[in-house]
């Protein structure tokens, strides 16, 4: 027999305070998911520049990426990405019934592997930008 | 009383897809994020690497996979948020057949620029 989880009302954020690790992971994968595929679109558009000719592909990507704005949402960008995925596999391995009893830690532990991943990511990001 | 949120029709097909398409593309993003980021640096991208890139049948195959299955993954996640914040009736209509069209002309975009990309003209 199946068992569900009473969360509350989760789409009430005025009770954020009241929020367990599961709601935020649920409230950050929802909100990285968004990032994400509005990238994707935008991705999209800007390679699609490579119809317009090599030249205009080449320039526009070069010309980007010496913006030191987008060297920095690129590195917001990797954040989002990498959470997304962390929690995405640990949503998976939930949905397999694996490490039912530990999906708090399991969550700390996707924020903190983000977190280290991007920061050691960052010279990597900025390099010859700054 | 507890609760069931989620909108997905229980183990349905979407909620299935959902998920195979997560699978995938957990293993394809990272490897996207390292090869042009790590690999070739994103600065240094230029049409000719991108079309040597995209002449290799396998890196083609993948990359069009990539797209398609992102597009799939990202529309079908997206509806469900929105069904998750309670929509119904002639918006929930206009969301769906809004994001199909949406999620179509991406693909269709996407393999069209994966061909440009291979020097390929059809």
């Amino acid at each position: 027999m199946s068992q569900s989880y009473d969360r509350g009302l989760v789409e009430d954020f005025g009770r954020w305070t009241e929020f367990s690790a599961g709601m935020w992971a649920w409230i950050f994968h929802k909100f990285t998911g968004w990032v994400l595929v509005g990238y994707l679109f935008t991705h999209i558009a800007v390679l699609s520049t490579a119809m317009a000719g090599p030249e205009v592909y080449t320039s526009t990507l070069q010309g980007l990426e010496a913006l030191l704005v987008v060297r920095f949402l690129e590195v917001g960008l990797l954040a989002v990405a990498v959470f997304h995925i962390l929690n995405g596999v640990r949503l998976l391995l939930v949905d397999l019934g694996i490490g039912l009893e530990s999906q708090d830690r399991s969550f700390y532990a996707s924020l903190i592997l983000t977190g280290a991943i991007v920061v050691a990511s960052v010279p990597t990001f900025l390099a010859g930008a700054l | 009383m507890s609760q069931r949120y989620s909108s997905f029709e229980p183990k349905g097909t979407r909620w299935l897809l959902q998920r195979l398409t997560a699978a995938f593309l957990v293993v394809v993003l990272a490897f996207h994020f390292m090869l042009l980021h790590f690999v070739n640096h994103a600065a240094e991208v230029t049409f000719a690497g991108t079309q040597m890139r995209m002449q290799t049948a396998g890196y083609f195959v993948t990359m069009v996979a990539f797209g398609l299955t992102a597009t799939f993954h990202g529309v079908n996640g997206i509806y469900n948020a929105l069904v998750n914040q309670g929509i119904d009736g002639t918006a929930k209509a206009a969301v769906k057949y809004g994001l199909v069209l949406a999620g179509l002309l991406l693909a269709v975009q996407i393999v069209r620029l994966s061909l440009v990309m291979a020097g390929i003209s059809l």
